[in-house]
């Protein structure tokens, strides 16, 4: 194990949660691309759940993002296959902008968790039935603390606990602070440099 | 026991175990664009780190640019500035830049098959998630985030778990007016919208090797819509052939050597699987969809779904993308009345789609009150089309004729829906608000029948008209 920390050890979250329903839940509900026309990402969290939250006239709706009770939540909990669709990193970088510091669902799509686990975002999966508790257990309290412990692969809430699943790999680079993975990669430079010459194709065949 | 092509093409790219089983994989082709890339030239300068391999990144503008009236400085200032900062990333990190107007531009997943940087074997990355298409010529490619374009940038390399690989065999032909696309969107109805995760999906079967590279794809184009990140078609004569003589394609001798070593790049006969889906060409028909997810689709003769119908899962995202479309269910899909038609996007705006849709375009005139736009995925793909007549045929149908880019597959550009507009569109994706209204509808098909869709003012069975 040569990786350097590069970051943050993150080895859980604690913080109230905001729940988020419906499955397949995508790139463009979590950040229409018509707000991606900056060369920056600061300031996305403005947009983010955009078109859930508000009319094209701006009057917001009904969403969990406005509701004044989960304000300051860190803890998003959602569905089926969350983040679907498109590979833009503008979609955990709007949901981190805005607060969120990890996703707890049934299941994500792969580069949406790629994504979040390279801005040391927990996005940890949990039976169907366990997200449907919690989720109805923080509709009923939002103030209440949600902990998600990695080392022990739980959760756990007033009331409530259930176990968590997470790639080892990803669960790894979190806990030793390696996710922001650059600086593991360039620690083997000397054989990236070596592969890149010995490939088949390095030299036009 | 045999390997499989994403087996072998992982080995000979890994660089070395990471802890907790993941690989440091060597990428062979990196590509990027101007919505993406930014952000992560930035990252990198805030690391004081070079370009490792500038050799190995090509870069090109697609999501944003304008596809009519891209004369500089652009109108959308934002756009103006994206434009910029790829300019001067790809200048001062000496990576090679294909602008508008160098004859070269177009939709990333369009251009890098046309130069014949896209080859068997190499492990492509692109910040975007239709990177899979790549796959059509049994590289290993996909899609990734900003952080990992910098990784790429800085060490030519990403963190990354091997996926296992489900093989989804298709036999026999595909009927008269049944396309590739057809064909993944059948796929994605069966295999559901999150049935690839974790996989990526090896396409064979002999309806896949009849399928021209342009077909290919297609079909691995779509792959993401289907959860898979990676999508891929063992190389054979027709990927060598489409190769021969493209500008980055090996020449003479070493073209001849590059066939022997990609041929052996392919699955072996005797390579194992994590899962295996057998489908049959003849159960395809046209395939519209009529949701808010591309597996929420039926073959164009067929009625909407009945809720229930449908399994217990599906239902409630069912009810949901109903009334988001105004839809009925019980009620047939072919009819329904459309506003707009789009025939483009890295799924569908190649010389092929487009001599397609000009074929149905050429029995008839865009129905009143029907905007109908064509934009050619490529620059080279438009030159292509007007040197074969193809836009006069459109324009005389009553269709727009636009430059080159991603336009209303994501309505990044002044191409947007507006209002609640239902758009038959032969683009990729039907989420809420893609089209660039936040109200807009997307009914999803192939080329051949937007091009129906557009005559009609509903959606047809392009069968009836070809």
């Amino acid at each position: 194990m040569t990786a350097k920390v590069s970051a943050e050890r993150v080895s859980g979250r604690r913080g109230r949660g905001v729940v988020v329903r419906g499955d397949d839940i995508d790139t463009d509900q979590i950040i229409p691309a018509r707000y991606m026309t900056s060369i920056r990402f600061a300031g996305l969290e403005e947009f983010v759940f955009r078109d859930s939250r508000f009319t094209q006239d701006g009057v917001p709706k009904g969403h969990p993002f406005n509701d004044r009770r989960f304000r300051g939540a860190e803890i998003l909990v959602v569905n089926q296959n969350f983040g679907c669709g498109s590979s833009r990193e503008h979609a955990p970088q709007a949901l981190a902008r805005w607060g969120i510091r990890a996703l707890v669902g049934e299941s994500f799509a792969e580069i949406f968790f790629g994504n979040c686990v390279a801005l040391g975002i927990p996005a940890v999966s949990a039976a169907r039935a366990d997200v449907a508790r919690l989720m109805d257990a923080v509709e009923l309290d939002p103030s209440q603390e949600i902990a998600l412990d990695l080392a022990a692969r739980t959760l756990t809430w007033r009331g409530g606990s259930a176990p968590i699943k997470l790639p080892e790999g990803a669960r790894e680079q979190l806990m030793d602070g390696s996710w922001d993975a650059m600086r593991t990669l360039l620690d083997a430079r000397d054989q990236v440099l070596a592969k890149a010459e010995s490939l088949p194709y390095a030299k036009g065949f | 026991m045999g390997r499989s092509l994403l087996d072998k093409v992982w080995d000979l790219h890994s660089v070395r175990e990471l802890p907790g089983g993941q690989t440091q994989l060597f990428i062979g082709l990196h590509l990027i664009h101007e919505v993406t890339s930014p952000q992560g030239f930035q990252m990198l300068d805030d690391a004081g780190l070079p370009v490792l391999v500038p050799s190995r990144t090509f870069a090109t503008v697609d999501h944003i640019v304008p596809t009519d009236g891209r004369a500089r400085p652009l109108r959308d200032s934002q756009a103006e500035e994206m434009l910029q900062a790829i300019e001067a990333n790809t200048k001062r990190h000496r990576i090679q830049f294909f602008p508008i107007g160098s004859g070269n531009q177009g939709i990333v997943h369009v251009i890098g098959p046309e130069l014949g940087l896209t080859q068997p074997g190499l492990t492509i990355a692109c910040g975007d998630s239709h990177t899979s298409t790549h796959g059509a010529f049994g590289a290993i490619a996909f899609g990734i985030g900003t952080s990992q374009v910098r990784d790429v940038l800085a060490s030519q390399c990403l963190a990354l778990a091997r996926p296992k690989v489900r093989r989804i065999r298709i036999s026999g032909p595909l009927g008269f007016g049944v396309y590739a696309k057809d064909a993944i969107l059948h796929i994605i109805r069966r295999l559901g919208v999150k049935g690839g995760v974790g996989y990526a999906y090896e396409y064979a079967g002999d309806a896949i090797q009849r399928m021209s590279m342009e077909e290919r794809m297609t079909l691995c184009n779509m792959s993401i819509e289907g959860g898979a990140r990676v999508g891929y078609v063992s190389p054979d004569d027709t990927t060598f052939d489409y190769l021969r003589g493209r500008r980055f394609a090996p020449k003479a001798e070493a073209f001849e050597r590059a066939v022997g070593w990609w041929r052996s790049m392919s699955s072996d006969s005797d390579a194992s699987f994590d899962d295996q889906v057998e489908l049959a060409a003849s159960e395809i028909a046209p395939t519209v969809t009529w949701g808010t997810n591309p597996g929420q689709a039926i073959g164009v003769t067929e009625n909407l779904p009945r809720l229930d119908e449908l399994p217990d899962d599906d239902r409630s995202g069912a009810e949901d993308a109903y009334r988001f479309m105004d839809l009925v269910p019980g009620r047939p899909i072919a009819g329904t009345p459309i506003q707009v038609a789009f025939i483009g996007s890295c799924t569908n705006g190649r010389i092929s789609d487009l001599r397609e849709a000009a074929r149905v375009a050429k029995t008839g005139n865009v129905a009143p009150g029907v905007r109908a736009l064509v934009v050619p995925g490529s620059e080279a793909v438009r030159v292509q089309a007007e040197a074969e007549g193809l836009h006069e045929v459109f324009r005389a149908a009553g269709f727009q004729w636009r430059e080159a880019g991603c336009s209303m597959c994501l309505a990044m550009n002044p191409d947007k829906l507006i209002g609640r507009e239902l758009c038959a569109s032969s683009s990729n994706r039907n989420f809420k608000g893609r089209q660039g209204s936040p109200t807009g509808r997307t009914l999803l098909m192939s080329p051949a029948m937007v091009a129906a869709a557009a005559l009609r003012g509903r959606v047809a069975d392009v069968r009836e008209m070809l």
